[in-house]
């Protein structure tokens, strides 16, 4: 999977799950300041990209994971 | 004490949404039974319920919506229709001032079975972030509180059957003993789930008459089968007499009094003779220092179950005598259905009308009256000036709530 397609796919699971529009969900949005998600918002995005990527995420890791940037770089770090 | 009158009708009712179309439904005779649409009910013993027929949407943000019950929805679009309906906007009142309580008799039953499914299906890693805060029972209140920024008191009256009644009275105590200025109170309920109409079907509650829905709830009658399940919120403004006076609100009614007790008896049975309905319904009258003579009408509990309505009846003749028969009882949930938990919220809305506009609304399918109970059930809606009114309502586990009205 490239780099633009872990993208497209992270984009529609935010905004399915904080009902944004896509066009809004760019690299550099935070999840929190930009795209108005609270602390349990942010538990249901993880579960969201667990789910689409067949992944399991630590809670310490996701704790890390704060923009949308940081959700493409690290997917792509563990599918290798 | 301090004067507690009703300035705002909230209605999300199955026969009408809005009180101007619930009180025109109630004086037309309208049925909101219908087979039910929620979900496949084709494999259950009952397959006909009351629901609403409302959009969310046209009230709630979208992406507010997927986090809400159903059953917090509907208390959120209720808690706007009294806000408008009194003429109220949040910006004029003090926030500090203003409380919130809206009961449930059973909360997020619709989240719950969601989630127990993902639970079953998928483990417990999986269980939404906002399941608990999606399905507990405090959440209407605290919802309404948070999208108006109210920072009075807020809390839940948890009492099945009994919730709207029991959550009025107690924001009637709230007013009095100056806790707060103004209430928003009353019952919401979502219960037309699978699980919840397989539960009370199984208990024989409920009415099997899956041909003939609008003949289904049919208290008072030799062949009623038990009750229909509503759904809906019922939401009321209650004021202190002075803040309402000071800003020009109409006022509808004075709620006047409030009583309340248990039978102490069964699980789902009433007391037999009604005792604890008896009891409660004294309580309402000597809050007021009302005599049963000055009542006129009854709003009945009235649910259409064999024993339910019988010993109501003995209850109303136990604590009116002579006068029982001079009194008009009617049930609105022959029209709506069992609201469960906002039961109380919407029959408190039309005992208030029937005040309000001197006008009784009817009991209708009363086809075959059971001799046995032998009081005037207004079978048409009927013009009478009352003075006083009671809104009986009587839960599982024998509470009981009632609540006495006043014509102003």
């Amino acid at each position: 999977m490239t780099e633009q397609e872990i993208f497209e796919k992270v984009k529609a699971v935010i905004a399915d799950k904080l009902q944004v529009e896509p066009e809004k969900v760019s690299l550099e949005a935070r999840f929190v300041e930009d795209l108005g998600a609270d602390s349990l918002d942010t538990v249901e995005l993880i579960m969201g990209l667990e789910d689409e990527f067949g992944l399991e995420i630590s809670d310490e890791e996701a704790e890390k994971i704060r923009t949308v940037k940081d959700a493409v770089e690290y997917i792509k770090a563990k599918l290798g | 004490m301090r004067r507690v009158v009703v300035t705002g009708l909230g209605a999300l009712t199955p026969i009408g949404v809005g009180q101007e179309a619930f009180h025109k439904a109630q004086l037309a005779g309208k049925s909101g039974v219908r087979p039910i649409t929620r979900f496949d009910a084709s494999a259950l013993p009952v397959r006909i319920a009351a629901e609403v027929d409302v959009d969310p949407e046209a009230y709630i943000d979208k992406r507010e919506l997927r986090r809400l019950d159903r059953f917090v929805q509907y208390a959120l679009i209720a808690a706007h229709l009294a806000l408008e309906d009194a003429g109220l906007s949040p910006e004029e009142l003090d926030p500090e001032r203003v409380g919130t309580l809206v009961g449930t008799g059973i909360g997020g039953m619709e989240t719950w079975e969601a989630q127990s499914k993902v639970f079953l299906e998928r483990g417990p890693n999986r269980i939404s972030p906002f399941f608990i805060p999606m399905m507990i029972a405090n959440m209407a209140s605290a919802h309404i509180a948070m999208r108006y920024g109210f920072m009075g008191p807020s809390s839940t009256a948890v009492t099945a059957c009994a919730t709207g009644s029991d959550a009025l009275g107690q924001a009637l105590r709230m007013i009095q003993l100056g806790e707060a200025d103004v209430v928003l109170a009353g019952g919401t309920e979502a219960a037309i789930t699978p699980m919840a109409i397989g539960a009370f079907a199984v208990m024989r509650a409920l009415s099997t008459r899956n041909e003939e829905p609008e003949k289904a709830s049919r208290p008072f009658t030799l062949s009623r089968d038990g009750f229909v399940m509503g759904e809906g919120a019922g939401v009321l403004v209650l004021e202190a007499y002075e803040h309402a006076k000071k800003r020009g609100a109409r006022i509808y009614a004075e709620l006047a009094g409030f009583g309340r007790s248990a039978d102490a008896h069964h699980i789902t049975e009433p007391h037999p003779e009604g005792k604890g309905a008896a009891l409660a319904m004294r309580r309402a009258l000597e809050d007021a220092k009302v005599a049963p003579e000055q009542v006129g009408y009854i709003n009945a509990h009235g649910t259409s179950t064999p024993v339910g309505d019988r010993a109501e009846v003995l209850a109303i003749k136990q604590v009116f005598g002579e006068h029982a028969k001079r009194l008009m009882v009617s049930s609105t949930k022959s029209m709506t259905g069992h609201l469960l938990g906002a039961a109380g919220g919407i029959e408190a809305i039309a005992t208030v009308q029937a005040l309000y506009h001197g006008v009784i609304p009817p009991t209708i399918n009363l086809e075959d009256p059971d001799p046995e109970l032998d009081l005037d059930f207004v079978p048409e809606p009927r013009e009478a000036r009352v003075d006083y009114a009671l809104s009986n309502s009587f839960a599982f586990g024998g509470q009981n709530a009632v609540l006495l009205f006043k014509r102003v």
